[in-house]
């Protein structure tokens, strides 16, 4: 697996498979429960990303995402509930030979932890976040979360939500995000796919898994991954190629002025050279702003890589500032330090 | 002119002013002077939490206490000998606090109808017969000050600012200092601006020079060296010092050093202390709040970093979920809390010791970790370095107590040989153990191994969540719960094997022990040893370790006929006692003015209390 540009992690010696991380933990999440096609898919990628398994680090916060560094047999910690991208911040500016992936939900990373989610974005620090967005409260049974659709009924909204739920991707790129993806969980290569390009981005990488709460909202997200549904209403952005989607693959994305619009190929004298093309590296977040935007009925939702940037990471950032503070300043040592300014002797 | 040398010990003199009036500067400069002149001295700052509050008014006073001496100096003292005001409210403040018979300086200059109405005089105090019973000095500060400046192209505004430098021109000369050593110091602070560097020696020099020429200084003052342990000195706030002892236990341990923080007065100058070393290794993060401050902490001690957060009272409470986060994954982590008045955001700018209890027990479950408490600004240099060899050794967090008395005060600081601070030691796992398991301890001291992610053959998951015995697999298991709950309070008790044996001031028997703890060490002692001198029989247990208490703990309390536990809260520490040691029985004596105890209320209290009987 090439092109790995950071040379900080190191790869491992060996070839890695599935089995190097199968941790001894028996995976208690609900029959049915989408969490475990995303386990399935990190256990693939893990592998792939080819850096030794001890450098792999799994933080997690509270709730059902939570308990994922459990099982998986890499440095884990278990943190407390919103706090898992502060934590994984530390880790990573500590010790930035680590691959730092955080597991997350909407309500962990959204709603208490929402300080966290866009402070680690806007700095830009070196870490994986999966978020599975399930639109609920799962471990306390059934609350609205902050992506919950607006009108859901719920066990604290007997009568229908008020509130706006955030975009992820919205919310992410207006955090300053250099990296946003979005998979689906019933869509193993495609969840391997976004998390190998997640690793292999330099910078905060969100990667929004839309994932099935089979108790509390089962089917949140048909309209989006249901086998009737999927072809009409996802769009698999690839990096370099127009936008079409469908199951006869002839609609597409096309800018009309300053807005998106689904147009039919063949139809009207639109032609595949009207199609917008994907560019995820531009620096510029206008058109990955309206793509991550995009949502039935009028659009198909996005998925696979947004937006993939180049900016300086926070991690680079404080390695260099230590390093040529180091070769710059006088003060080498703790003595240097006490003996340093006004001081002097008594006999 | 010659004056008449008046020969004394010690004296206390107060810079005070308008916020903007730079007295926090005047009063630093004068301590450093007093220091390279051989004398041993205390700072106390004393300012507002505005920035510029209004000026010439009470809420915008500022005030630098300095007391220096040839004897040890313990405290900033009681009262000043001298008091220099910058203007009617500064005055008005701290009238007060000058001693009957001391000096007041004023610029004469700022007196005006207005500006005496908005300090609360209804006529002018420096002609109406107010100030009696001290000794006067009506100096025009703003007018000389101009004159001094007449001929050098400045703006107004930047002539103006240079009126604290006439004051501590005029004090130098009563201190018989030449204020030479000061040339340098602006020469270089005004690299760039030489004009300001020369405006400020200029006015300098002319408050020196009227010290000289006028009648108004009857004498000048001398206080001969004071009889210091030999060695290399400097002055240091108890901030910066804590800051330093963090990087020496850094240094000495071999582990990097991690800040997570968020700007919180009085504690903000450790955060910006330790952003400055970057050359030690230093990582530093200020933080988007107070949880990410210790959360990230806590992510880089799992990692293997000397971690660390630093905060006051409110963001302490902040951070408590977390800390127990840490007591559970019994990780190393130092939480340094300088305290101020509260509750809520209280008395941002002013001391008090009224978060003990949150230490202790401000955390959901059965959550024991060690506390300890700093007891003067060079201390903090020490107790920051034992909380991170605790911490690092016994694998757990350690919560330091600091106040904005001693954050902000300073003190003379015998630079130490860094190598011969004691070693640290941490319990990092060895690269495959076979033996390995999360939360197998050490026998002895029941303290887990620190396995370091990127470690060979040691991948391990750790959280909040209860742990089995040994393996730290999630259980809910009743036994397994209540075994844990005693393990972790074991391995904290088990620190006291650890930790020097509480010390006593004076006599091991006696009518009186007096306890204190913390930042109010200088008062204590001071007053303790003041009695002592006049024959009393009172001794005094300060204490820096809180939990676990020092393993003579009953014996220290049990040579007395009479305990007093004086503490700047409600009572604290004294209540913590009545439920460690019950068997005793305790008095009280507390202030909660955001003050430091005076030495004389002390006093009293210990002479009332011997002679009851």
């Amino acid at each position: 697996m090439a092109d790995f540009q950071n040379m900080t992690i190191e790869r491992s010696s060996v070839e890695l498979t599935k089995q190097d991380f199968v941790s001894d933990q028996m995976v208690r999440w609900c029959p049915g429960c989408g969490n475990h096609a995303i386990l399935s898919a990190v256990a693939n990628v893990f592998p792939k990303i080819g850096y030794r398994k001890e450098n792999f680090m799994i933080v997690s916060g509270i709730g059902c995402s939570s308990r994922f560094p459990y099982y998986v047999n890499t440095y884990g910690f278990h943190g407390i509930h919103g706090r898992a991208l502060a934590i994984a911040t530390g880790m990573k500016i500590a010790n930035p030979h680590l691959s730092v992936w955080v597991a997350t939900g909407d309500g962990d990373s959204l709603a208490i932890g929402g300080n966290h989610f866009i402070h680690a974005i806007r700095r830009n620090v070196d870490i994986n976040v999966l978020l599975f967005n399930n639109q609920i409260y799962g471990l306390t049974k059934g609350q609205y979360s902050p992506t919950t659709p607006m009108g859901t009924v719920t066990k604290t909204s007997p009568h229908g939500t008020i509130e706006h739920p955030f975009n992820v991707g919205e919310l992410t790129l207006g955090a300053q995000g250099t990296f946003f993806a979005r998979a689906v969980d019933n869509n193993i290569p495609l969840m391997t796919e976004v998390m190998f390009e997640a690793a292999k981005h330099d910078g905060t990488s969100v990667v929004e898994i839309l994932q099935n709460c089979v108790i509390f909202a089962d089917k949140a997200h048909e309209m989006i991954t249901g086998k009737e549904y999927r072809d009409e209403n996802q769009i698999h952005l690839r990096n370099g190629e127009p936008m079409v989607f469908g199951k006869n693959r002839d609609k597409g994305i096309r800018l009309n002025g300053t807005q998106l619009e689904v147009v039919k190929i063949g139809e009207n004298g639109i032609t595949i050279d009207d199609i917008l093309v994907h560019d995820r590296y531009q620096q510029d977040p206008g058109i990955h702003l309206m793509l991550a935007k995009m949502a039935p009925p009028r659009f198909p939702v996005a998925v696979g890589v947004i937006r993939s940037a180049m900016y300086p990471t926070y991690d680079d950032l404080v390695t260099q500032k230590i390093q040529n503070a180091r070769e710059k300043e006088k003060i080498k040592t703790v003595t240097d330090l006490l003996n340093s300014g006004d001081t002097w002797e008594i006999q | 002119m010659v004056k008449k040398v008046q020969r004394r010990d010690e004296i206390v003199v107060k810079f005070a002013g308008d916020s903007g009036d730079g007295m926090q500067l005047t009063g630093s400069l004068f301590a450093d002077m007093a220091a390279k002149t051989g004398l041993d001295l205390a700072t106390f700052p004393d300012y507002p939490a505005e920035i510029r509050a209004p000026q010439n008014t009470l809420a915008g006073v500022s005030g630098f206490q300095v007391r220096i001496g040839s004897k040890r100096i313990e405290t900033t003292g009681d009262q000043c000998d001298i008091l220099v005001a910058m203007n009617p409210a500064s005055l008005k403040a701290n009238l007060k606090w000058v001693k009957p018979g001391g000096t007041i300086i004023v610029d004469a200059d700022t007196f005006t109808p207005e500006t005496n109405q908005k300090a609360g005089f209804s006529e002018n105090p420096l002609e109406n017969g107010t100030l009696g019973k001290y000794y006067l000095i009506k100096a025009p500060v703003t007018t000389l000050t101009r004159a001094a400046l007449k001929d050098m192209k400045l703006d107004g505004k930047s002539k103006e600012r240079t009126r604290n430098m006439f004051v501590l021109g005029f004090v130098c000369y009563l201190m018989s200092w030449k204020p030479d050593s000061l040339l340098a110091y602006f020469k270089e602070k005004f690299k760039k601006k030489p004009e300001l560097a020369e405006a400020n020696i200029v006015v300098l020099k002319a408050g020196y020079d009227y010290a000289d020429t006028t009648e108004v200084l009857p004498s000048i003052i001398h206080i001969s060296k004071a009889k210091m342990p030999p060695g290399r000195y400097r002055n240091i706030t108890g901030n910066i010092a804590t800051a330093w002892g963090l990087l020496a236990a850094s240094e000495r341990s071999g582990r990097p050093l991690y800040l997570g923080s968020y700007p919180i007065t009085p504690a903000t100058d450790i955060l910006a202390e330790l952003a400055k070393h970057k050359s030690l290794g230093a990582v530093v993060l200020q933080a988007e709040d107070e949880i990410a401050g210790i959360c990230s902490a806590i992510g880089a001690s799992f990692t293997g970093s000397l971690a660390v957060t630093s905060t006051s009272g409110p963001g302490f409470s902040l951070k408590s979920e977390a800390l127990g986060l840490a007591v559970m994954t019994e990780l190393p982590l130092v939480v340094i809390d300088v305290q101020r008045g509260g509750p809520s955001t209280g008395l941002p700018t002013k001391s008090e010791q009224s978060d003990l209890m949150q230490a202790l027990f401000g955390r959901n479950g059965e959550a024991p970790l060690v506390v300890m408490a700093a007891c003067s600004p060079a201390d903090c240099f020490y107790a920051a370095y034992e909380a991170s060899k605790i911490a690092l050794e016994h694998m757990t967090p350690v919560v330091l107590l600091s106040d904005g008395g001693i954050g902000n005060g300073s003190q003379l600081f015998r630079i130490p040989d860094v190598k011969s601070l004691p070693s640290i030691n941490p319990p990092i796992a060895k690269p495959n153990d076979p033996e390995y398991k999360p939360y197998k301890r050490d026998p002895d001291t029941l303290v887990r191994k620190w396995a370091l992610p990127g470690t060979e053959g040691l991948r391990h998951r750790i959280g909040g969540l209860e742990k089995e015995n040994i393996t730290g697999t999630v259980t809910t298991d009743p036994l397994n719960h209540e075994l844990m709950v005693q393990l972790r309070e074991q391995k904290i008790e088990k620190i006291a094997d650890f930790i020097a044996p509480q010390e006593i001031i004076g006599n091991q028997t006696g009518d009186l022990l007096v306890v204190s703890w913390g930042g109010t060490l200088g008062s204590t002692q001071a007053a303790v040893e003041e009695m002592q001198e006049e024959g009393y029989s009172v001794s005094l247990a300060h204490f820096r370790h809180i939990l676990p208490l020092p393993r003579n703990t009953r014996e220290v309390l049990s040579g007395f006929k009479k305990i007093v536990v004086c503490e700047l809260n409600r009572g604290q520490f004294v209540n913590y006692l009545r439920m460690k040691y019950p068997e005793f029985s305790y008095l009280q004596y507390n202030k909660v003015q955001a003050l430091p105890f005076t030495i004389e209320e002390l006093k009293n209290t210990f002479e009332k209390i011997i002679k009851e009987a």
